[in-house]
């Protein structure tokens, strides 16, 4: 990739709502990844490899576990730090933000609201430095979008539980050192296991041949007769809603996360249009040219509106999973349309590594999908506005 | 060691400039401030540096008011021990040398380092003017800066060389590039920041003697020639008679 010139948009003079230490946070995160990863993100980008050396990195910016309070090893920020650093990290590369959020929502988080006291020190303030990885399983080959119907269960053996069953499409899990995974027990009530990498019948061979998050790690977990020992079950919470809420906190990541990719294409895409020439005139001069970047800086500067409130509401502990839900799969969305816009400015340069915008295109079809997809994110929003849930119903009797 | 690194704040390098009241003053809107990069590279991150390997302090010092507090910040989470501001507008390398010199008079600092510059006013003023006021040794420019008990070897970069100069402690020293490599705070220092001492001082008055009559941007970037490689004897009639640089 060419010299990372990225400068963020700010139309609505968003930055005057941030205090000092955000801005401190955010520039400091940005200065990280220009320096750390943006010279090697397009190599293992195209060689589909993670680039584990930047882990102790990610720890130092503070990207694991923002919120997690300084006597767990983590920072203690707010939920708008937290946003900032996803989207610091995002604006880089989907896979980049992948690895802290899986971290920070779906394994500190879970470990923080529902571990005990001795689960949280021995696992976050490791977690938080990064000498530790974690993944989370909780998607299974035929459960993606219905979780609940989950077959990975564990039996009480007196003194330890016997965990079996498989879980797909877990960003980390090649490498991680824990994994906290949702099961069943016997009354078929869904609980949170740290399973730690070691443990006898439990493997994570990675997942090939992805054309999207190619700088993460994607694997499956698979448990055979795993013995969990019984001081690894989360004991705060149990039931669907426990994973769901993790599900929340990095959905929001993601929404702030996503905002970043739309805002690093824009920038590249308003650059290029100054610079390119045809017919002797830049091609920001072209009609056309400016109807693209003025609805892409329209949409960025809406979802920077909304996903600051996001913010504002979930530091008060008042942001719904709706409220979120509607945020991720908008600002995904934009993110989706500006990547391909801003690829079309940029003519045949935009499908080369020497910009980012192809790179993020491909990984927001991820992005778009994982994490609850769009269409269910949609049926969140239906559901919320009519109180009717819409997302199953009865197999039609075809015979009728 | 006791060091006092000067901090001052300059434009974001992709700030608009633009100027107001007549072309007098600098336009700050919508400007976002950093630390001058000379400062922060350079002069703080030695000053950090020799800290690390020979014990001591880390102290910065800036002239300016409230608005200034989030560059001091940085300054402190990038690992500065504590921060002194001179609670003043800064209006010239005088009037900031001497508010500099009033504090730094009788607190028995070892080595006073700053950038070589600020990158929006390029004076190259300050350094001097405190070393001046305070009757102290003053090498310019330095590239490159280590301290044996109280001597101070440095280099600076001359034109095809390098000139290497001693100085007796306590010493001023403007930092050029070359002089240490950009730090990046971590959150730890962030957090540690929240809580570090940042001193506001009353400025002693020290008063400008110079102030600015007019801006002018420079004139705006005009097309690019292309010349055909084979038609060299045209590239050559146009620097010579054209951009008049032959």
């Amino acid at each position: 990739m060419a010299t990372d010139l990225y400068t963020h948009p700010d139309y609505f003079n968003m930055d005057d709502l941030l205090t000092d230490e955000h801005k401190l946070i955010r520039d400091t995160a940005r200065a990280w990844v220009k320096k750390e990863v943006s010279p090697i993100i397009d190599e293992h980008y195209e060689n589909a490899t993670f680039p584990m050396h930047i882990l102790s990195g990610l720890g130092e910016i503070g990207a694991f576990g923002p919120y997690i309070p300084t006597k767990y090893g983590g920072p203690e920020l707010d939920q708008i730090s937290y946003g900032l650093i996803m989207q610091e990290l995002e604006r880089c590369d989907s896979g980049l933000r992948s690895t802290a959020s899986v971290q920070s929502s779906l394994v500190m988080y879970p470990i923080w609201k529902y571990g005990s006291e001795e689960q949280k020190m021995k696992y976050l303030p490791k977690l938080a430095t990064g000498e530790m990885i974690g993944c989370f399983g909780l998607t299974e080959p035929d459960h993606g979008s219905n979780p609940a119907g989950m077959i990975t269960n564990f039996k009480d053996m007196g003194d330890h539980y016997l965990l079996n069953g498989a879980k797909m499409w877990i960003s980390n899990a090649p490498f991680a050192d824990i994994a906290v995974v949702w099961a069943k027990n016997e009354e078929g009530r869904i609980h949170g296991l740290v399973v730690e990498r070691g443990m006898e019948g439990f493997s994570t061979p990675e997942m090939h041949g992805k054309l999207s998050l190619r700088a993460s790690a994607t694997g499956e977990l698979i448990f055979e007769n795993v013995k969990v020992p019984k001081e690894n079950l989360l004991p705060g919470r149990s039931g669907l809603g426990a994973p769901l809420s993790c599900l929340d906190s990095a959905r929001f990541g993601i929404a702030w996360g996503a905002l970043g990719a739309a805002m690093d294409c824009y920038d590249q895409a308003l650059r290029y249009s100054k610079e390119r020439t045809q017919f002797n005139v830049p091609i920001g001069s072209f009609q056309l040219i400016q109807k693209k970047l003025a609805e892409m800086i329209t949409e960025i500067t809406k979802a920077q509106l909304l996903t600051f409130r996001l913010g504002q509401l979930r530091n008060e502990g008042k942001a719904t999973s709706a409220q979120i839900s509607m945020a991720k799969r908008n600002n995904v969305e934009i993110a989706l349309n500006i990547a391909r816009e801003a690829r079309q400015i940029h003519g045949g340069m935009g499908i080369t590594s020497e910009y980012s915008m192809m790179r993020h295109m491909a990984n927001l079809e991820s992005v778009v999908t994982y994490e609850g997809t769009h269409d269910i994110h949609l049926l969140i929003t239906g559901m919320d506005v009519t109180g009717i849930p819409a997302f199953t119903r009865e197999m039609p009797d075809l015979n009728k | 060691m006791k060091i006092l690194v000067c901090i001052s704040k300059s434009p974001d390098t992709t700030s608009k400039i633009a100027f107001t009241e007549g072309n007098t003053k600098f336009d700050e809107n919508g400007v976002q401030y950093i630390v001058n990069p000379y400062d922060e590279w350079y002069a703080l991150v030695r000053g950090l540096e020799l800290k690390e390997a020979l014990g001591g302090t880390v102290t910065t010092i800036t002239v300016g008011t409230a608005a200034d507090d989030a560059t001091i910040r940085k300054a402190l989470a990038i690992g500065a021990d504590n921060a002194v501001r001179v609670d003043a507008e800064a209006t010239d390398a005088y009037q900031v040398a001497s508010e500099i010199a009033a504090y730094a008079k009788d607190k028995g600092f070892d080595l006073v380092l700053t950038g070589k510059e600020t990158i929006n006013y390029n004076g190259s003023q300050v350094a001097g003017m405190i070393a001046e006021e305070l009757e102290l040794p003053f090498v310019s420019l330095a590239t490159k800066l280590n301290v044996e008990g109280t001597t101070a070897k440095l280099d600076k970069e001359i034109v095809g060389g390098v000139e290497t100069v001693e100085a007796q402690l306590p010493l001023v020293v403007s930092c050029a590039k070359g002089m240490a490599e950009q730090r990046i705070p971590n959150m730890r220092g962030i957090m540690a920041a929240r809580t570090k001492p940042l001193e506001v001082v009353t400025p002693v008055g020290g008063e400008a003697m110079t102030s600015f009559v007019s801006f002018d941007l420079p004139p705006a970037k005009s097309a690019v020639k292309l010349i055909d490689p084979e038609n060299m004897d045209e590239l050559v009639e146009l620097l010579h008679n054209e951009a008049k640089v032959l």
